[in-house]
């Protein structure tokens, strides 16, 4: 076998998850619970020619990163709610520019400082629609130690192929607690690298979809290799320049999102837990879906024919499967560490054809697995809370 | 022969947004002049702004350009540095996108003796968003923030760096053409963080409210209020009051960030178990 089995914490388990997809530069500024994840790399990252630096705030390490990325280097940073909040407006300079990198946000008790050490879920939406205007993201959220490495090597995999900026969404739960890891092999996962620009450099644009293999994704140069660019955060033609007309920067700005509806399925992904006789369906992600899987098991066990839908991929959401699951069960439920904030998505895609019920707390504990398993007793009793 | 501007402008980028009499486009002519005197590969030049007027200015430039948030300049450019040390980068930054706003970031790209050369295009005014007051706004000069005076005491960029840990300081004005493009020359081939505060006019804002309101009158007080720094040295500072002291005020040796992160922190990484 040869393989290493490591007992690691979920932020070591990002870092290792970040080398293996290739990772050359991180910028980050410390802040619980995520803080682990700039250590490693500090003692890591080096090792493998790769540069981490500490700024000065989370505002210029997401500057930092996209930075990097323009000079082509697969570039990351974490972070956790505040830290979250300051990398906003540039991290929408990085959405509207195409430019690949991973923003690691280890969510924590909020609002504001909050509970810097408490678990928390109350980031989804702000992973959505933080940063200010229309714009395409991607949001991924494993539940445990092992999938925090292999979805890190994912979203680097999603951001570098369709140039789109990945946000991951990890808890303090699963951030901080320890499960054993296999390391993959060399090979053993697909890391995939950003498209190049196959024109000469006279003839290059950097976002004109005319010349590229894949449909409406952009190839993408690196500053200092002969390819002279442009890039800014003003609306911009094809070319990169700046642009007033109207019809052009609808035209750019549809481009972008009809390129994530069109990748939407290879970007998404869920997990189904006994849905296929399911009645009751819950809906969860993160590490409260651990609870809700144990929630699963004890209804089961007690003749309730309950099912989950573990959503990895959260932003963009994938409406479907909640649209099959409302066919099918007499009501959802969606435990969330937060006071219901991916539920507002559940809702709309079930269309009303089943009812959904939220579990929430914020008080910074964990969702036991008998809370859900109450509250689908109490809703099959046709008593509502 | 005349100077071939052209050569390192984009073609279909001109005419630029600047006013008639803003003395930003004269120091874009400066910075050009000094890179054609170093002989410098337009592909090994990086060129990054931030927000404002004097921050429109990479767009112009046929070379690796960046325009990037108000204020975070600094912060792109150090990781386009340290993510390609062999670019020479250029961060070109309005009074307020550098010392307001961006303020954090130039002090602790200035504590890292990072190897990147700043100019300000210090108009002592936010131009692009109409006259409002800036970090740099003398005492008692108007602004449409500042109706009644200003209040503020304005930094003085230079000893702000300086204190910082930049490298190389200087400062000039947009008037004095051939010092400001010795002054780019001079910080560009400087190994560290290297900064030239170069005093510039608006008309169209600063010149609105304040006198002298016309931009060639504007040019004449650059030309008549500035003093050498070796001159300046030797007069008491009542005779310095209103004076723009020009000239290189700090240039010393110091480790260089990025040369430091490659040539001992990878060699110590890569060396440990
Ligand atoms: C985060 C943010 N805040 C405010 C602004 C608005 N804004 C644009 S330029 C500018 C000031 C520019 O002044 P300065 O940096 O001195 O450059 P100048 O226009 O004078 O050349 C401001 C406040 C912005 N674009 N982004
Ligand atoms: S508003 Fe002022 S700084 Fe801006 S272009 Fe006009 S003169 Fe120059
Ligand atoms: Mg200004």
């Amino acid at each position: 076998m040869g393989k290493k089995a490591l007992l690691l914490s979920g932020n070591e388990s990002c870092v290792e998850g970040a080398l293996y997809a290739g990772l050359q530069f991180y910028a980050g500024y410390p802040i619980t619970p995520s803080s682990e994840i700039a250590e490693g790399l500090s003692r890591k990252l080096p090792k493998y020619g790769g540069v981490m630096i500490q700024m000065e705030d989370e505002i210029a390490s997401m500057g930092a990163i996209i930075g990097a990325s323009l000079a082509g280097k697969k570039s990351m940073t974490a972070t956790s709610g505040p830290g979250f909040s300051l990398k906003q407006e540039n991290f929408g300079f990085a959405c509207f520019n195409e430019v690949p990198c991973v923003l690691v946000n280890v969510m924590r008790g909020g609002p504001s400082t909050g509970a810097p050490t408490g678990p928390s879920q109350g980031d989804v939406m702000q992973a959505r629609w933080g940063t200010h205007g229309d714009h395409p993201v991607v949001a991924i959220a494993p539940n445990s130690v092992p999938e925090i490495l292999t979805e890190t090597v994912r979203s680097f995999n999603i951001s570098e192929k369709y140039r789109v900026p990945v946000i991951l969404l990890l808890d303090e739960i699963i951030a901080h607690m320890r499960e054993r890891v296999i390391l993959p092999e060399k090979g053993e996962l697909e890391v995939i690298d950003r498209l190049k620009p196959t024109v000469p450099p006279d003839q290059y644009k950097p976002f004109d979809i005319s010349n590229t293999p894949m449909p409406l994704v952009p190839p993408m140069a690196a500053y200092g290799t002969g390819y002279r660019f442009h890039v800014t955060g003003l609306n911009h033609r094809t070319d990169g320049f700046p642009t007033n007309n109207g019809e052009l920067i609808e035209k750019e700005l549809l481009r972008i999102m009809q390129k994530m509806a069109m990748y939407k399925k290879n970007m998404l992904k869920h997990e189904e837990y006994m849905l296929d006789d399911a009645e009751i369906g819950i809906v969860a992600y993160g590490s409260t879906s651990r609870a809700a899987k144990y929630a699963v098991n004890v209804l089961r066990s007690e003749g309730i024919k309950a099912g989950m839908l573990r959503y990895i991929t959260i932003w963009p959401f994938e409406e479907e499967a909640v649209e099959k699951l409302a066919e099918k069960v007499k009501f959802i439920v969606v435990p969330e560490l937060n006071l219901g904030q991916l539920i507002l998505e559940v809702e709309r895609c079930a269309r009303g054809k089943a009812s959904v019920y939220g579990v929430n707390r914020v008080n910074i504990e964990i969702i036991h697995p008998h809370e859900i398993i109450e509250k689908v007793k109490e809703l099959l009793h046709g008593i509502r809370v | 022969m005349a100077f071939e501007y052209e050569k390192y402008i984009r073609k279909g980028t001109l005419p630029h947004i600047w006013c008639p009499g803003c003395g930003h486009g004269i120091v874009m002519k400066s910075l050009l002049r000094a890179i054609e005197g170093l002989k410098l590969d337009k592909n090994d030049i990086a060129v990054i702004s931030g927000i404002g007027c004097a921050s429109r200015l990479p767009g112009y430039l046929d070379m690796n350009t960046l325009h990037t948030t108000h204020g975070r300049a600094l912060a792109f450019a150090t990781g386009i540095k340290l993510a390609n040390p062999k670019l020479k980068v250029i961060v070109v930054s309005g009074d307020g996108d550098a010392s307001a706003i961006g303020g954090n970031h130039l002090i602790h790209a200035a504590r890292r003796n990072i190897d990147i050369t700043l100019l300000i295009f210090n108009n002592s005014i936010y131009g692009m968003t109409g006259g409002q007051v800036a970090p740099t706004t003398p005492i008692g000069a108007y602004a449409s923030t500042m109706t009644y005076g200003n209040i503020d005491p304005p930094f003085d960029i230079v000893r702000l760096v300086e204190g910082a840990g930049a490298t190389f300081v200087a400062r000039t004005t947009s008037y004095h053409t051939a010092q400001t493009e010795q002054l780019i020359k001079q910080a560009m081939t400087h190994k560290g963080f290297a900064v030239v505060d170069i005093i510039d006019a608006c008309p169209t804002y600063f010149g609105r409210k304040n006198a002298p309101k016309e931009a060639y009158d504007m040019m004449q007080v650059q030309k008549d209020n500035s003093i050498p720094l070796q001159i300046a040295q030797k007069k008491k500072p009542e005779e310095l009051q209103g004076k723009i002291i020009t000239g290189i005020f700090v240039k010393k040796e110091m480790p260089e960030y990025t040369d430091t992160y490659y040539n001992t922190i990878i060699p110590k990484a890569m060396g440990s178990k």
